[in-house]
């Protein structure tokens, strides 16, 4: 499923909602961590940690993003770190919100 | 508890699972005889990689994960089975990005095009006037490239690219590129001119002053991410801020080329015997190559960076472009030619004794292709045969050949 267009104001990420790897994304695992490449946009976005990894693999199966990144393992001190990163992925259209029903 | 992790130009020196950004040259063939071309391309090579072979490397990509390819030449357009191999990329997780002189891009073809997703154009212009750009590219490139412009525009191909070599002769241009480009609903990009391929004899005359490398450096940083520069202009990172891009030498790491015949170098500026790292059709293939060549192992490796480390601006330029240096005749671990510090001017003219190394293969027209403003007197000799007499020979004359069966020949009747 393609994204929708998001709704929610640029800057602000929310924690909460459900999220997925946008379908036109393809991930890529590295040393470092992995390659994002949109086929839409073509776009290249770069996962710095086998942690940020984790988390953006698991986002489609759990609930919400913050729920994702505690099966991830990331610690409360990081979540505001890895909110942040989950932002400018959104922001590039590798993530999206999911929709609920 | 979590660490920073490396910023990723270090993660990136160990090499990659498989390139992020990989050119491959379908053909040698070209209508064109561009002076700088950095594959010294014209005449197809009779080993060309098949159509099936082409198509297992484009599978062997797809299990890689390699998403893209930039496809080049040559002209890639003018193999028959070119689309139906961008067919089959796109068909199987392999987007295309190819560089074409704009040859083949007929309102039909850009109107394909047009509906495709995973495809970008990237149309080469030289100058942005046909004076200009015709002197580098052959005469009437200037139109074939602007009308396979229209027709893409036409047809709604928005974001197609258009990129440019930046030589002395267009960096004052870069205004009225940028103007063509969104005249065009197109993207610019502007790379570096390399003395690789036919770049080796033209590079001299060519390459930006000193002073217009400065020009370009405050054009780009202006400009930022607005225009692309493929990563090419590394080395003017030393004049301050770096520009947007890893700002590495990729050769190897992130970056190769295939080239027609299968033959793997550590980047496209590098066709060389000496950046060969091994061939498609070895048993390994694409992926035994990247994984395990030796060249490949030695270029992942630290680089000693030799007296540039003690520079304040070796961080961010990294010593510069590789194949720059091998081609001009400097040391690996030396200066880039063009070092915005003044290093390689110095370095240049304390190598000039030895030859560097030559370009190879070459696979130039035989003929000599038209450049404007260097139409000279062809050096040529005319004579007047002097008259014939039996004897004695007059040295100068041309003897009577034995195949000569005229039955008059040698006989002067006599006055």
């Amino acid at each position: 499923m393609a994204c929708a267009a998001s709704t929610k104001p640029v800057g602000q990420f929310d924690l909460d909602a459900p999220w997925q790897l946008d379908a036109q994304v393809r991930v890529r695992p590295e040393a470092f961590g992995a390659l994002l490449y949109h086929f839409g946009t073509r776009q290249l976005s770069f996962l710095k940690s086998p942690a940020l990894l984790a988390v953006v693999r698991s986002l489609g199966a759990q609930p919400s993003a913050r729920a994702a990144c505690t099966a991830a393992g990331v610690q409360a001190e990081d979540l505001m770190r890895y909110a942040h990163a989950l932002q400018t992925l959104a922001a590039s259209r590798m993530i999206c919100e999911r929709e609920t029903r | 508890m979590t660490t920073a992790p490396l910023p990723l130009a270090e993660q990136f020196q160990h090499g990659l699972q498989a390139p992020i950004c990989l050119t491959w040259e379908l053909t040698y063939a070209c209508n064109l005889s561009c002076v700088h071309c950095l594959s010294s391309s014209g005449r197809r090579d009779p080993r060309e990689l098949t159509t099936a072979e082409c198509m297992a490397v484009i599978d062997e990509l797809q299990r890689m994960q390699v998403f893209y390819v930039n496809i080049g030449g040559g002209e890639p357009t003018v193999r028959p089975d070119f689309w139906a191999l961008v067919d089959h990329a796109t068909g199987h997780d392999v987007g295309v990005k190819f560089s074409t002189n704009g040859v083949k891009i007929t309102p039909e073809v850009a109107r394909r095009l047009a509906g495709r997703d995973y495809v970008d154009v990237q149309i080469s212009l030289d100058g942005a006037t046909p004076e200009v750009n015709d002197a580098v590219r052959g005469r009437g490139s200037y139109e074939v490239a602007l009308r396979a412009m229209r027709n893409l525009a036409d047809a709604g191909f928005a974001g197609f690219k258009i990129s440019v070599v930046m030589t002395r002769h267009n960096v004052g241009q870069l205004d009225v590129f940028k103007a063509i480009a969104d005249r065009f609903g197109a993207q610019l990009r502007v790379t570096r001119l390399r003395p690789s391929g036919r770049g080796a004899d033209s590079w001299n005359e060519l390459h930006p002053t000193v002073g217009q490398q400065r020009e370009l450096y405050d054009w780009l940083v202006a400009h930022g991410t607005d225009v692309l520069t493929g990563d090419s202009f590394f080395h003017l990172s030393g004049y301050g801020a770096a520009l947007p891009g890893l700002n590495l030498c990729g050769a190897g790491r992130v970056v190769c080329l295939i080239d027609p015949v299968g033959d793997v170098y550590a980047c496209p500026f590098a066709i060389h015997p000496s950046f060969l790292a091994g061939n498609v059709r070895d048993p390994g293939g694409f992926a035994g190559v990247w994984q395990h060549s030796e060249l490949f192992s030695d270029l992942r490796r630290p680089q000693a960076g030799g007296a540039c480390e003690s520079c304040s601006a070796f961080g961010s330029c990294r010593g510069g472009c590789m194949a720059a240096k091998f081609f001009t005749g400097l040391p690996r671990d030396g200066p880039d030619p063009e070092c915005v510090r003044g290093h390689g001017e110095q370095a240049l003219a304390a190598a000039a004794s030895a030859p560097a190394p030559r370009p190879s293969p070459d696979h130039s027209h035989r003929t000599a292709p038209y450049r404007t403003g260097e139409r000279q007197p062809v050096p040529l000799t005319l004579s007047v045969r002097p008259p014939v007499s039996a004897h004695p020979p007059v040295s100068g004359r041309p003897p009577v050949s034995a195949c000569n069966v005229n039955p008059l020949a040698g006989f002067i009747p006599e006055r």
